[in-house]
């Protein structure tokens, strides 16, 4: 019998037109007390500088310096916050054409799993609003029922979606062969690259330049672009 | 005596020029090569206007139309699209002139519940400036995009499943036209395969109604499908179009052109070289000296962008058949030079447009399609060129894809050709996986890409023309990697084509060569004192 195909889908400027930090912010502002808002935002702001140094060098890195802001938030309000977080900030950034590109993806036998850099909590969120099989993503230490703000083990982002895929893969028996990926990022070339079926969603100049040099298909969701 | 648009080479007889894509080349023929040049046009009606309304007052087999009129009924209008004409046509394009008088009729009528549909079927989606272009602005402006749009052949909820034919063929159509009260459908019938039961059952259906006759079995029992009473795809398409038009209220307009295609300033191109005046020899050489210097965009756009003089010859409107009959004739009235006996060598250079890439780059498999598709076909009667012969076309191959509306064609020629080259393989082992990318669906629906499975039947409307043709030679290929991948050899020049087709052909073989665009078809007759070939031994 055939391997049923899978369709990986990065969510950050893909499916939603957000990035990690609105998320983060709502949470650094929804803190028990306004002291702790101020010690939160204060932290974030000193480590800015190393975000922006670390966007341009190391996605990973910049994921584990954003996610250093959570230390100390406790286990429960990470969860309780993420239904706000998705139903404010995620859910009216989802790009018009994202629920039906997943929909056709599993009305054509694939399982969809969603690939992001976001905190787990979050993206269950997204996986099941979209209909999406499965999701991979970034997941806090927790201990003591508190954030010690690092990052579980392997961090979801660059190169290591690749490697995140193709466990997934081999693990859920889909065979790479018959797969898609889909991004908007340069950034993910790896995780693109190694399936069968790259495609680049609303891409960002670089990633829009080798797609047109490989011949990637490009498609938008945007709704402005789509209407064009 | 041959018909004078079939001009036979002799020994003090100019160089023909031919297009090789968007460039034009002076080639060489053998003295005895039969040219076969385009009709003139025929002169345009004086009045369209008044033809249209003649046309919808007084139908053929049908009421006319405003006594089928209601105040309150439900009406959609399906347009053909702007694969063609080829071209596109001058402002006002025939079909705004139509649509301009069938909707101040409604209006007139009590008519409201109406929507203007762009039948596509699985063409790529219309940008709105080519709209607006074919419709005009008074309409494009009124209602463009909530009641003026094109049609999408995967929308789940948008289909509707309307019956299947005595032989298996489901018929599934779009929802809108289906739940209407009436259907006009406005159709500009380039070539003869164009219109008739086509309009309404292809051009508002989806891959599911497609895929009964878009398939090889189907082209290869087409000889040809230019001519609708020996194409089984017309058979099929008939069958489905009944079934259709007995669930459906269908008044079907249709018009045809002539074949004006090339304005004054290039009208020399249509005529045979001999006869070219000192000032017209001077602006062809003019011509080809600044496509030899002009970038391929800008060449591109000199030859796509400016419409083209086609004149209106006929309107007739009524019953789907009925009306389809005369135009044909008027199509075939138009096009049809008489051809006595087939060729040995079929030479004939490939333009730099097909239905297919309008606004875009002709890509290989569509250079294969118009080889191996439109030009051989263009004949009634006998195939021009005898089974097993020899066809010689002119094209650079670049291999050179447009990203955004053949991006399943991409992967179609780089990834499934070097498989196999085999039609049914492909129809039967890769056509459903495309079918199924959602990738290519999104891009279909939302972008402008041509549907997943477009170039599967790009491939097989070259079957038909593959399985009768011995060889096929590409002159003046950039690369050697494209012909091979077709299954073409290749030559430098039309002198080593024609040395190489000698080699498997009769001793002093004839040699026919077409001179398009414009558009001509020939009508083929076997030689005197030989046996018809009634019995399509070909």
């Amino acid at each position: 019998m055939a391997a049923m195909p899978a369709s990986y889908f990065d969510v950050d400027g893909t499916l939603v037109s957000t990035n990690l930090i609105p998320p983060t912010l709502y949470y650094l502002l929804n803190q028990p007390t306004p002291l702790h808002v101020m010690q939160k935002l204060g932290g974030a702001l000193l480590k800015a500088p190393t975000m922006a140094w670390a966007e341009l060098r190391d996605r990973r890195l910049f994921n584990e310096t954003l996610y250093s802001v959570f230390q100390g938030m406790s286990e429960d309000r990470l969860v309780t916050l993420a239904d706000d977080v998705f139903d404010r900030i995620v859910r009216p950034a989802l790009y018009p054409g994202a629920k039906d590109l997943v929909q056709t993806s599993i009305d054509n036998g694939h399982d969809v799993i969603l690939i992001s850099g976001s905190l787990d909590v979050v993206i269950e969120h997204v996986a099941k609003y979209l209909g999406a099989t499965g999701y991979i993503a970034n997941r806090l230490e927790v201990h003591n029922l508190r954030c010690t703000g690092k990052l579980l083990r392997p961090v979801v982002a660059g190169p290591n979606k690749a490697i995140l895929v193709r466990d997934h893969a081999r693990e859920n028996g889909h065979d790479l062969d018959e797969c898609f990926a889909y991004s908007d990022s340069y950034s993910d070339v790896p995780m693109l690259s190694i399936v069968r079926y790259p495609v680049a969603v609303n891409p960002d100049r670089r990633l829009t330049q080798l797609a047109k040099a490989y011949s990637w298909p490009i498609i938008s969701l945007d709704s402005a672009a789509r209407s064009a | 005596m041959s018909h004078p648009c079939l001009v036979t080479i002799d020994s003090r007889s100019a160089p023909r020029t031919m297009f090789s894509g968007d460039q034009l080349v002076d080639v060489d023929l053998p003295t005895g090569t039969r040219v076969l040049y385009t009709k003139p046009p025929i002169k345009p009606l004086k009045d369209v206007d008044a033809a249209i309304r003649f046309a919808i007052n007084h139908p053929e087999n049908s009421e006319p139309l405003y006594a089928l009129l209601k105040p309150g009924m439900k009406v959609t209008i399906a347009i053909d699209d702007i694969s063609l004409p080829l071209p596109p046509m001058r402002r006002p394009d025939i079909r705004e002139r139509v649509l301009t008088i069938v909707l101040d009729l409604l209006t007139d009528h009590g008519v409201d519940d109406v929507e203007l549909i762009i039948a596509t079927s699985v063409h790529r989606r219309m940008k709105a400036f080519e709209v607006r272009h074919m419709v005009g602005d008074r309409i494009f402006d009124k209602y463009w995009p909530d009641k003026l749009y094109n049609h999408d052949a995967e929308d789940p909820e948008g289909m509707v499943y309307v019956g299947t034919t005595d032989v298996g063929e489901e018929v599934e159509l779009n929802r809108r036209a289906v739940e209407s009260d009436l259907v006009i459908y406005v159709n500009l019938n380039l070539v003869p395969m164009d219109g008739g039961h086509k309009s309404v059952s292809v051009g508002l259906c989806g891959y599911r109604s497609l895929r009964a006759h878009h398939n090889p079995k189907v082209m290869r029992n087409c000889h040809s499908y230019m001519n609708p009473e020996t194409s089984e795809l017309n058979t099929s398409v008939t069958r489905m179009g009944r079934l259709t038009n007995e669930k459906l209220k269908v008044f079907t307009i249709e018009t045809a052109i002539n074949n004006n295609m090339f304005d004054r300033p290039l009208s020399f191109l249509a005529k045979p070289e001999d006869d070219l005046s000192a000032t017209e020899r001077v602006a062809l050489r003019t011509l080809k000296a600044t496509l030899e210097r002009t970038p391929q965009p800008a060449r591109q756009a000199i030859f796509q962008r400016v419409p083209s003089p086609y004149g209106v010859i006929a309107v007739h409107a009524g019953e789907t058949e009925a009306v389809h009959a005369k135009i044909l004739a008027k199509n075939f009235e138009q096009y049809c030079v008489p051809v006595q006996g087939q060729a040995d060598i079929l030479v004939s250079g490939v333009p730099y447009i097909s239905p297919y890439n309008v606004n875009s780059f002709l890509n290989p498999l569509l250079v294969q399609c118009m080889a191996s598709g439109y030009l051989f076909n263009l004949y009634k009667g006998l195939p021009m060129v005898k089974k097993g012969g020899t066809m010689i076309i002119m094209h650079p191959c670049t291999d050179l894809f447009d990203n955004e509306h053949h991006a399943p064609y991409i992967e179609f020629v780089h990834r499934l050709l070097p498989i196999t080259r085999d039609a049914m393989q492909l129809h039967k082992e890769f056509e459903p996986q495309f079918a199924k990318n959602p990738a290519y669906i999104e891009m279909f629906r939302t972008g402008h890409a041509y549907h997943p499975t477009h170039p599967f039947f790009m491939w097989y409307w070259g079957e038909a023309g593959r399985q009768h043709l011995g060889r096929m030679i590409v002159v003046g290929a950039d690369n050697e990697y494209i012909p091979k991948l077709m299954g073409w050899e290749t030559a430098r020049t039309m002198d080593e084509a024609l040395r190489m087709a000698k080699t498997s052909a009769p001793p002093d073989p004839d040699i026919l060569a077409l001179h398009m665009p414009p558009i001509g078809m020939a009508e083929v007759t076997a030689p005197a004192g030989r046996p018809p070939a009634s019995s399509r031994r070909w």
